[in-house]
């Protein structure tokens, strides 16, 4: 009897031992795993430092003000794709953050409840459609018909104001960078109104029910009620949407034209840092024109960083604020 | 006019302009699909799926783009989910409240919205450069990189919904921290998690940039996985860009192809997961 139970309680000793040993190691192996996520952060920064080397070392801090870009002579310069880069991306968020703003307000305040979900998810569709899709229809649809019926009318009005017509000078291409940023504003469109949506949805009810009750019309509670308390998920929401339109290759790459020239006006061609690399990189001869390409992409590497970082630190930010229940 | 009258404007103003700017979002929508069924439908041919692609001026289908595409997907799903499984159980699991673990959520939440192309570098001096030549593998493991955040958010989102009674009265029954984890809580979150995965699937299926240095393309029908490999998104920025016209209906073919499957994965995983045990 005595003997039994000491077995017992021998054997239950060393599945003890086994399991603390199986979570130990299980344990270790997520841990192994999540490390992993760092290390593929880490590798990206080596691996675009090493690339750009060569390019930084032979042009130092001029590459990042130079805007010559000359295969031939085999001088380099990050400026006019880092241009385009920032003028498309404004044009995206100067189209895409009222529409979206507006998607938001029109889902969370204004629809019935079985509208919700289906309409949600179909402007979320918007984001699934992968971004070749949108260089393809953009290429063949959107930029004949900007071409035939938005630039002359462009040109003929806006174009004719002295001064700020230089921005909407030149024939009408078609492509540009204006049909780019316009096609960013409708990728980007999902992200930020997801966003906007969410945190708009973390307004208490009691807060607005207090100022409907107080005769609040539905604008005046959007603006004095919801806006201020989402304030900072909503920039968050912005600077998200940002994030993505900086970085964005193949639909900008089919319709800017590649030309790495810095023109005023928005409906010349232009260049961005995505689609010089999409363009060029695989047909670059030379060490110091793919180091050249490389050192672009690790300047795009570093501006949409610091862009999220913001981001996820303002959406971390109104987290905390609401307790949690955000998410 | 009266200030009540003043108000009420300006509201119907700013509630017409949201529903105009949901109109305009859905037009897009519906603009983007509308075009690629009229100018894809004319490429959905047999010839589609069982030629290989073809010079200019010459017949052919999307064969070998089509199996590169698979093949890569596959493999960077393989590779991917568990890795991103096991991060996300790290996350969810062990890193309640730790320094670290916040870190890796940071990072993570930061790699899923980072520009592609800067994966497709990455692998390109990784891999590449090293091997030197583009293969298949390559294209597979950048588009791993890009599954791996999808599957490390989904996956502790889903384990954070699981009610911590469960794992208690698991652990009350003495079973080890890791059993719970993969017989209690995995089991209770298995729907999510196979959404996360269908989702970073869609993501990758159409993805481009990260292909173009990696994988490459290949004009012919190849299985070796060290050789550059067809894939639908390469062929479709090759073929649309180029002047010759039957070479455009192939894109056009390829594109709708490559969203019919991309639209029917997110669908099929939203539905998956409206159905899931745990609501948000």
């Amino acid at each position: 009897m005595a003997a039994d139970i000491a077995l017992v309680e021998r054997s239950a000793a060393q599945q003890g031992r086994a399991s603390s040993r199986g979570d130990i190691v299980f344990r270790a192996l997520t841990f192994l795993f999540a490390l992993l996520v760092l290390l593929i952060l880490g590798g990206v920064i080596v691996a675009l430092v090493d690339g750009a080397l060569p390019a930084l070392r032979t042009f130092g801090v001029s590459f990042l003000f130079s805007d010559v870009w000359n295969p031939v002579t085999e001088k380099f310069g990050a400026l006019a794709p880092i241009y385009g880069t920032l003028v498309t991306s404004a044009i995206a968020m100067l189209v895409g953050i009222p529409v979206a703003f507006g998607v938001a307000v029109f889902i969370t305040e204004i629809c019935p409840i079985w509208l919700k979900r289906p309409l949600a998810t179909m402007i979320e569709l918007l984001a699934a459609i992968p971004s070749i899709i949108y260089g393809i229809w953009g290429l063949f649809v959107f930029a004949p018909f900007v071409q035939q019926y938005i630039q002359p009318n462009l040109i003929g009005s806006l174009g004719q104001i002295p001064g700020f017509g230089a921005l909407f000078a030149g024939p009408p291409l078609g492509i540009g960078v204006l049909t780019a940023g316009f096609i960013l504003a409708i990728m980007v469109l999902p992200f930020i109104s997801s966003i906007m949506r969410d945190v708009f949805e973390t307004v208490p009810a009691i807060l607005k029910e207090s100022a409907y009750g107080l005769g609040a019309t539905r604008s005046e509670v959007v603006r004095q009620i919801v806006l201020p308390y989402t304030r900072i998920g909503v920039v968050g929401g912005i600077m998200l949407g940002l994030g993505r339109a900086l970085g964005e290759t193949m639909a900008v790459t089919f319709v800017i034209g590649n030309a790495h020239r810095i023109s005023v006006s928005i409906l010349q061609p232009g260049t961005t840092i995505s689609a010089s690399l999409a363009n060029e990189f695989t047909e670059a001869v030379g060490d110091l024109y793919l180091s050249s390409l490389i050192a672009l992409g690790f300047i795009l590497f570093v501006i949409t960083f610091v862009v999220l970082a913001i981001a996820k630190l303002m959406l971390l930010r109104l987290q905390k604020q609401a307790g949690g229940s955000a998410r | 006019m009266s200030i009540y009258a003043r108000r009420r404007l300006v509201n119907g103003v700013v509630m017409s302009l949201s529903v105009a700017a949901t109109a305009f979002g859905l037009l897009w929508l519906v603009l983007v699909l509308w075009t690629l069924l009229e100018n894809g439908i004319a490429a959905i041919t047999p010839a589609l799926f069982s030629q290989m692609t073809p010079p200019p001026g010459s017949a052919g289908g999307l064969l070998n783009a089509i199996f590169g595409s698979v093949v890569m997907t596959l493999i960077a799903t393989l590779v991917g989910t568990p890795t991103g499984i096991l991060a996300g159980t790290f996350l969810a699991e062990y890193s309640r409240g730790s320094r670290f673990g916040e870190v890796v959520r940071f990072i993570n939440d930061i790699l899923l919205s980072a520009p592609s192309i800067i994966v497709g570098l990455f692998v390109y001096e990784l891999m590449v450069v090293r091997m030197g030549h583009f293969s298949a593998w390559a294209g597979a493991m950048a588009l791993a990189i890009i599954v791996i955040p999808v599957v490390v958010r989904t996956t502790e989102d889903m384990l954070n919904l699981v009610p911590n009674a469960l794992r208690e009265a698991a652990a009350a029954l003495g079973s080890p921290k890791w059993k719970v984890v993969v017989m209690v809580s995995y089991r209770a979150a298995i729907q999510g998690m196979v959404t996360g995965v269908m989702l970073a699937v869609a993501r990758i299926a159409g993805e481009t940039a990260p292909l173009l240095f990696t994988a490459l393309n290949n004009q012919f029908w190849s299985t070796n996985l060290n050789a550059p490999m067809a894939n639908l998104p390469v062929v479709i920025f090759q073929f649309a860009m180029s002047p010759y016209a039957d070479w455009q209906v192939l894109a056009w073919g390829g594109a709708l192809l490559i969203t019919l499957t991309v639209l029917c994965l997110n669908i099929g995983a939203r539905a998956l997961a409206s159905w899931s045990t745990f609501k948000q």
